[in-house]
């Protein structure tokens, strides 16, 4: 070594350290190894896809898409311009245009930013005459979502902006694009979407496009998003939008033979057009801060009310089942049932049958609370334990979808209550309770809730004796056929033979002289159905009423729900009948009905509600 | 005997000369990815780049051809003149001198430039090698060594005013020449001292430096008055002298550091050393430089697909930051061979100068390894962040006319010198 080595040695010295720091940087250390394609040399451009559109079941037009001009502003390349001219041609003042370039110069002044949004179709076309003498600016067109039905906001939703959260856990959303955020946008959302055409540009150290990136090779183009077509049926569903005017509340439609929803009504509601365009935020705001109409709120998913005498059917339904009750046995109603021996043990009956006999089918056409209440006790107390009857009629229940979600397609539910024994031991810690502690599950009152679409549902399982398809707004999507599990029945834990003597006494309601809905009969129509009155301790009682037909081959089933609607055949019933009689006829045979239906409001009564 | 007037070849290393065009096309091939753009292909067209660069190699065949044409003798009989000629040549830049991006290195031709001080490192070599290699002439004789610094102070301080330290900074090289011939090891020794104590200043802060060195110096001291009486009493003035030397050192890093350096000067080093993190102001050269090199993987992107070089993203890639190309392009399979091209490269040119009879022959041979070598320490360090951003090329790579045929000249008289140590001179 000596002197004539140390050079050799700091070369091979400096060479291995420079080669171990290659190995860290290029092989060892995988932060700086960025995929190719997304890195800052390489820009990213989405070519969107148009949206699909959305049909209702007979091809009606509900959703397409328009064209709408957004006006684009590269900062740097904006030379001196006559601002009047300008600000007249967009129609804006001269202070917002001084914000909205200071906004996009901060931004940046070399990439171009959004200088106005969604600028008119009249406007488009004077400005694209005159567009180039100023430079910097130029148009970019963008597909927008246009609703030409002003009807079912709640059903179809609405696209926005895709949140943060949104973009960090899915790689394919990025910044500012939309995504269906409501409704059948939502839940389709996949579908609806298309695919994105994807351009990379390489770009230099000043972000300047500079080319196509490897004159691209890796570019795709965009594939339109598929159309889809909905169980909803248009017609019914703006019809029973008119009905529902100036009243708060849910209309359910379903097909029991296939679960379709035929019409999914909430009011208030809003125009889904309000969702669309450059006042877009304004009127979300607007909407979403309404916390007294809460037009966002979907009542016939969200909404969980205690559904009161329709449940009755189903307390009976599992007697039968439980064989605790036959079609002959009867009881006698004293204007109540006394279910204690203290003084408020007491649950008033508004039967009016005097102390005759009741039997099952004058029970339910009259809607006897003791008999239901009688039925009821026997069920529980043919256990040992309450809490083992409770659970086992919970059960039975819960077989008609009640108490959960339904795992249908649409973006919004609610589970609803059906209680069981564990409820009551909390409820109860010492566990000592009786059957009697829970009786007004048996008219649908007490812990029992049910969302409209629920009860709906629940009235397809019964029109069907005894199963029911999970209720879903598709009817078709192209090239793909409907999930399995939309066209598999669910039956109920009922046999099929107790459903007969059931229906009749639904039948009676109309049918009878003396049955709750007498007043609701269509003529020529055999339409099963149950009024309900829901009592509410915010005020008015609320209005319910199920319904299906024809009572043989039934074609629709339909919950309806009215709050504050004072008793069940003052307003869900004769809408019921009136969406029934508009579905299956096509026009109404009772004008004077109708117009009540139609005008009438409940208006006065919510106002009482805000004192 | 063949006369060599028959054959200019005769004698030579094919193996450098092998090298060389190698280095050659494989610098001009990154060049090319460097500095093309979609928009033009024109080999030999002056508005390109690469085009032009083809042309500078085109003309470095017939320097090389002149340079082996003249006799062996020549070089060293003349090296006096060659140097000298070459001073006033840097001199006459403060008078003639074009200045582009701020430094005043350059002659106008035409619409050519060229940069004398690329050259003037063959004419310093060629210098030393004719001092050092005087019978006469003893490195550990205080008033040779003064002299061989001159020498070396001449050239660098010029070029220090023209401003271009980087350039100067090569001369520090001929260290490695001087005590190869003889320099005592402890001018090495204090060297590296001096550039341990400069980094740990920086780094620590003088104050704790300085009182970390002086906890050491006090240990030091006592373990000699208990363990070592004897030769401390003999040489408490040694050790306590060199103590002073270093603090007074350790001070002045840190007064240089603050008050003649410049703040760009400073960021440099800061950014090395990680005291400051700043990815787009100052640190901009840096960070993207390690990031193209980094994103080259283990295998590279291959030939022009290197986006963020085609994205222009490395400032100065053509020249300084021509090895970001290799980086990115041919990831660290190519940029490790590019590497141990360099390490075989000059191991060689050692192993030759090593068998040269001609002492003036050896250390002209030491003088451009050490050149080569401090150019090669210093870009490569600087491009994957191991030392400061200094602008100097790298041999053979880097773009410009006078920094190939400067180092073209360099190698060939080496060459030429080689071929001859089988003639008597």
């Amino acid at each position: 070594m000596k002197r004539t080595g140390l050079l050799s040695f700091l070369i091979i010295f400096i060479g291995v350290v420079y080669i171990a720091r290659l190995f860290y940087l290029q092989v060892l250390n995988n932060s700086f190894n960025t995929p190719t394609l997304n890195n800052s040399a390489v820009k990213v451009m989405y070519d969107y896809p148009e949206r699909g559109y959305i049909f209702d079941r007979n091809g009606v037009l509900l959703v397409a898409n328009q064209l709408s001009y957004d006006i684009m502003v590269i900062p740097r390349e904006v030379k001196p311009l006559d601002t009047i001219t300008f600000c007249a041609l967009l129609k804006i003042t001269k202070e917002e245009f001084i914000e909205k370039i200071e906004r996009a110069s901060r931004y940046s002044t070399r990439i171009p930013s959004t200088f106005l949004q969604q600028v008119s179709k009249d406007d488009y076309a004077a400005l694209q005459e005159i567009l180039y003498k100023f430079k910097g600016f130029y148009i970019q067109k963008r597909s927008l979502r246009e609703y030409p039905i002003k009807s079912a906001a709640n059903v179809l939703g609405y696209i926005s902006e895709v949140n943060e959260n949104m973009i960090s856990t899915n790689k394919n959303y990025h910044l500012g694009e939309l995504i269906g955020t409501a409704g059948v946008e939502k839940s389709y959302e996949a579908i609806l979407r298309g695919t994105k055409g994807v351009k990379f540009i390489q770009r230099d150290r000043f972000n300047r496009e500079i080319g196509s990136f490897k004159n691209g090779i890796y570019d795709t183009l965009p594939i339109s998003g598929n159309d889809i077509t909905l169980t909803i049926d248009a017609v019914l569903q703006q019809y029973g939008e008119a009905l529902m005017a100036n009243k708060r509340g849910g209309i359910v439609a379903i097909e029991p033979s296939t679960g379709e929803i035929l019409a999914m009504v909430s009011m208030p509601t809003y125009d889904p057009n309000l969702m669309v365009g450059r006042e877009r935020s304004k009127n979300f705001t607007k909407l979403y801060l309404d916390s007294i109409n809460k037009p966002l709120l979907d009542r016939g998913l969200q909404a969980q009310y205690p559904p009161g005498s329709p449940f009755k059917v189903i307390s009976a339904l599992v007697a039968l089942q439980e064989n605790v009750i036959n079609t002959g046995t009867s009881i006698q109603c004293f204007g109540g049932y006394k279910y204690g021996s203290g003084k408020g043990s007491f649950m008033r009956c508004h039967c009016e049958t005097g102390g005759s006999s009741v039997a099952l089918n004058v029970a339910i056409y009259r809607s006897c609370n003791s008999y239901f209440a009688n039925a009821y006790r026997r069920t529980i107390d043919k256990f040992p334990k309450p809490e083992q009857g409770v659970n086992v009629w919970g059960k039975h229940a819960e077989s008609f979808g009640l108490g959960n979600y339904l795992d249908n397609d649409l973006s919004v539910g609610q589970k609803g209550n059906i209680p069981n024994g564990n409820l009551y031991n909390k409820i109860y810690p010492n566990g000592r309770w009786r059957s009697t502690a829970t009786i007004s599950n048996a008219i649908g009152q007490g812990e029992v809730l049910t969302t409209p679409i629920q009860l709906a549902n629940m009235t397809a399982a019964i029109a069907n004796e005894g199963f029911y398809f999970i209720p879903h707004i598709a009817k078709k999507i192209k090239g793909k056929p409907l999930d399995k599990k939309f066209t598999t029945p669910i039956y109920t834990t009922i046999d099929k033979k107790y459903f007969k003597p059931v229906i009749e006494g639904l039948f009676d309601v109309f049918e009878n002289p003396r049955g709750t809905a007498r007043g609701s009969r269509v003529e020529g129509l055999a339409i099963s159905g149950k009024t309900g009155t829901s009592e509410n301790p915010h005020g008015q009682d609320h209005s319910i009423f199920i319904a299906f037909a024809p009572k043989d081959n039934p074609k629709i089933a339909i919950a309806v729900f009215v709050e504050n609607g004072y008793w069940g055949s003052r307003w869900a019933g004769p809408i019921a009948t009136l969406m029934i009689e508009k579905y299956l006829t096509g026009k109404i045979g009772r004008p004077l009905v109708e117009e009540r239906m139609l005008n009438g409001s409940i208006q006065e009564e919510y106002d009482k509600q805000l004192k | 005997m063949r006369s060599r007037k028959d054959n200019i070849f005769h004698g030579i290393d094919w193996i450098l000369v092998l090298f060389y065009f190698v280095f050659i096309f494989l610098g001009w091939i990154n060049i090319y990815a460097a500095t093309i753009s979609e928009n033009n292909f024109d080999l030999l067209n002056f508005s390109t780049e690469y085009g032009k660069q083809l042309i500078w190699i085109g003309f470095s065949i017939p320097i090389i051809l002149l340079i082996l044409l003249f006799e062996a003798k020549f070089y060293e009989k003349y090296a006096a003149v060659i140097y000298i000629s070459f001073l006033v040549l840097l001199a006459g830049l403060f008078v003639l001198g074009k200045n582009i991006n701020g430094s005043t290195s350059w002659y106008g031709i035409g619409s050519f430039s060229l940069q004398p001080s690329e050259f003037a490192k063959a004419a310093t070599a060629l210098a030393i090698a004719k001092l050092v290699s005087d019978k006469m002439f003893n490195l550990k004789k205080l008033s040779t060594q003064v002299q061989a610094l001159l020498l070396l102070f001449f050239p660098a301080i010029l070029i220090i005013l023209q401003p271009d330290p980087g350039s100067a900074l090569v001369y520090g090289a001929f260290i490695f020449v001087l005590y190869r011939e003889g320099l005592p090891f402890y001018y090495i020794t204090v060297g590296f001292i001096a550039l341990f104590l400069f980094v740990i200043t920086l780094i620590l802060g003088f104050e704790v430096t300085l009182i970390s060195s002086f906890v050491l110096f006090i240990v030091v001291l006592l373990y000699f008055i208990f363990y070592r009486p004897r030769a401390f009493r003999k040489g408490w003035i040694k050790i306590i002298g060199i103590y002073l030397m270093s603090a007074m050192f350790i001070f002045s890093v840190d007064l240089v550091f603050n008050h003649v350096f410049k703040q760009h000067h400073r960021d440099r080093f800061n950014i090395i050393l990680g005291k400051t993190v700043d990815m787009k102001g100052v640190g901009y050269n840096t960070n993207q430089s390690v990031t193209t090199i980094a994103s080259g993987g283990f295998f590279g992107k291959g030939f022009l697909e290197g986006e963020r070089t085609q994205g222009n993203f490395v400032p100065e890639q053509k020249t300084d930051y021509i090895f970001t190309t290799v980086g990115e392009e041919w990831g660290f399979v190519g940029s490790a061979f590019v590497i141990l091209l360099f390490m075989a490269f000059l191991l060689r040119i050692i192993n030759r100068a090593e068998q040269q009879k001609a002492k003036f022959s050896r250390i002209y041979g030491y003088s451009i390894v050490a050149i080569f070598f401090m150019h090669f320490v210093i870009n490569i360090g600087m491009v994957i962040g191991l030392v400061p951003t200094i602008g100097i090329p790298l041999p053979f790579f880097s773009y410009g006319g006078s920094a190939l045929w400067g180092f073209t000249v360099l190698l060939f008289i080496f060459i030429r010198l080689d071929a001859n140590k089988t003639y008597e001179w």
